[in-house]
């Protein structure tokens, strides 16, 4: 059985008369990369930073490695590494002088390593205000993970990054999860949380309206499978039956495409069509409903309720 | 270099690194210096008297009351104190350690200035040096703590402008560095006596110079210590990693507390 790293049960949070939080359970295992996805406002940040120590829950039980991050935040300060959405180091440090600093706070040794990997070498003795912001988000990583903290918490971590940054920060985190860091990452990139984590859990007015793992939620709901068919004779073109679980069918150059609720039987009516037809299958695609379909069908009006 | 000696290292460079604290720490005191060590003595022979006390007075207060508090409020606000939160860097040193800097830059401009004061406009020098640089790091100490006082309870920089200048300027006018404190009148010498400024420049004109004061000078330097370690106090009872500081545990007119010590010598007419 894996190790629990860290419990949230009925997380709550309120802001005034606003609920940010209401109500919300996760747990994280060692080792996991859990992605946090909903539309701004939804609580992801809330959540992360009462995770982090930084805010105080109004309720619940927040267990961080054996810490109550509400009431021993200073103790996390090892075991966590953070990197906010909103934060700021002084305009007038340097790249070299951040890492040795807050390296200095963590009693470890400044890894220029990862300010090289994160392609920040150059900038070495730029000071913050000199940093573009794509470049202040890679100092912040590097900085969120110098120290080699057994959970990282990343809040829109690609925001801002160029393509090679992305990239070489997704090979970063596969890296620490293979060495057994445990990953938990608010974004709004569903293509990056689809590519990238073992579990998401998507966030809607402060609640967890689903939680699994991409391919999981991907392959439930209302979103349609996309079958995409192509046959020597096109036959299908003029093709007047009606196949199983097949909602909408468009045209599209030399392929005949069906939207399905249901791909198995839709696909299995096609080919048996096909084959009685005597019509040979050049091609046939099959493609799930993203994660990004399956969030915006969540998180639209009346989607989760 | 453990946690503090780079913390410390870092935010002393910061202070002349970033053009605004280079302006404030060193070319506005040892610019007014030197335009008062041309002009004033030429005005007033009499000044040389009090120059070189005066001038350090007036580069102490601008560092740390005039200058430190601005940055620190930028940094709350730019969510630096978030980044420091997270990283362990404890409440004490984000005020403590600017403080010390600060008072470390004043520390060189007053040196710079007591040394070259005699030599250069004829201003004169201590008789007791060692009362003279015990005075300078009493005061260095009470308005650092000040200025500190004064970040924690200003919620932006316009905040931090207001309250800065309502201890500079009156310190200016009233607080014995361009008029001798005899030579107030009865009512002004009231207010004046609520300034750190004017127990400051008493001190250095009896423990430092060995001449006739107004106030009290035991009781000036209980004061001047109190208020600085009650600013101290304030600060960190006040402080708040908030970028909106919104979230003290107590509310900001509690820093009018500083002036209690004072008010108590007043109301004793000590």
């Amino acid at each position: 059985m894996q190790e629990t790293v860290l419990s949230v049960t009925d997380l709550r949070k309120v802001y005034g008369d606003l609920v940010a939080v209401d109500g919300v359970s996760f747990s994280v295992c060692r080792g996991e990369i859990l992605g946090l996805l909903g539309p701004n406002g939804a609580g992801k940040t809330t959540i992360l930073e009462c995770l982090e120590g930084i805010r105080q829950a109004d309720g619940g039980t927040l267990n961080v490695l054996g810490v109550d991050p509400g009431r021993e935040a200073r103790k996390l300060r090892n075991l966590i590494g953070v990197q906010l959405q909103s934060s700021g180091l002084p305009a007038t440090m340097t790249v070299r002088e951040a890492m040795r600093f807050f390296c200095a706070y963590h009693g470890v040794a400044p890894r220029y390593d990862l300010v090289q990997r994160l392609g920040l070498a150059e900038k070495g003795d730029a000071q913050y205000q000199e940093l573009s912001t794509g470049q202040q988000r890679r100092l912040a990583l590097a900085l969120a993970m110098a120290h080699l903290p057994p959970l990282i918490f990343l809040d829109e971590p690609t925001a801002g990054l160029d393509v090679g940054s992305r990239a070489e920060l997704h090979v970063l985190m596969q890296e620490l999860r293979a060495e057994g860091t445990t990953l938990i990452m608010a974004t709004h990139d569903m293509a990056e949380a689809e590519k990238m984590t073992d579990r998401v859990a998507i966030l809607l007015r402060g609640r967890i309206v689903a939680t699994g793992s991409p391919t999981d939620l991907t392959a439930t709901g209302e979103a349609y499978t996309k079958v995409s068919v192509r046959s020597e004779q096109s036959l299908l073109f003029e093709c007047e039956v009606s196949f199983p679980a097949v909602s909408q069918r468009f045209l599209n150059q030399e392929y005949v495409i069906y939207y399905s609720t249901d791909p198995g039987p839709t696909v299995s009516a096609i080919l048996g069509y096909l084959d009685e037809k005597k019509d040979p299958l050049i091609d046939l695609r099959v493609e799930r409903p993203s994660l990004e379909e399956r969030f915006l069908e969540l998180t639209s009006p009346g989607g989760a309720q | 270099m453990n946690a503090f000696a780079q913390h410390f290292a870092y935010e002393f460079k910061t202070g002349l690194r970033n053009p605004s604290l280079l302006l404030i720490n060193y070319l506005f005191p040892l610019g007014f210096y030197a335009m008062m060590g041309l002009i004033m003595t030429a005005i007033n022979p009499l000044f040389t008297a009090s120059m070189v006390p005066a001038l350090v007075i007036f580069a102490i207060i601008a560092s740390t009351v005039l200058g430190m508090p601005s940055p620190l409020v930028e940094a709350r606000e730019a969510g630096v104190f978030r980044s420091y939160k997270i990283n362990g860097v404890p409440a004490a040193s984000i005020l403590a350690i600017p403080g010390l800097t600060t008072g470390f830059h004043a520390l060189i401009s007053g040196a710079i200035i007591a040394l070259t004061a005699p030599v250069l406009f004829g201003g004169d020098a201590p008789v007791h040096v060692g009362a003279f640089v015990g005075i300078t790091l009493l005061t260095a100490f009470t308005c650092a703590s000040m200025g500190m006082l004064i970040s924690v309870i200003s919620d932006d920089s316009r905040a931090t402008i207001l309250w800065s200048q309502l201890l500079f300027l009156p310190s200016m006018l009233i607080g014995g560095l361009m008029v001798p404190l005899d030579a107030l009148p009865e009512r002004v010498l009231s207010f004046s006596a609520l300034l750190p400024a004017s127990h400051a420049m008493e001190l250095f004109t009896g423990w430092a110079y060995g001449r006739p004061t107004v106030f009290n000078l035991p009781a000036s330097a209980a004061m001047l210590a109190s208020s600085g370690v009650l600013a101290l106090v304030l600060s960190i009872v006040l402080f708040n990693w908030d970028t909106r500081n919104q979230s003290r545990r107590g509310h900001p007119l509690l820093a009018l507390l500083v002036i209690v010590p004072y008010a108590v010598g007043a109301l004793l007419a000590i």
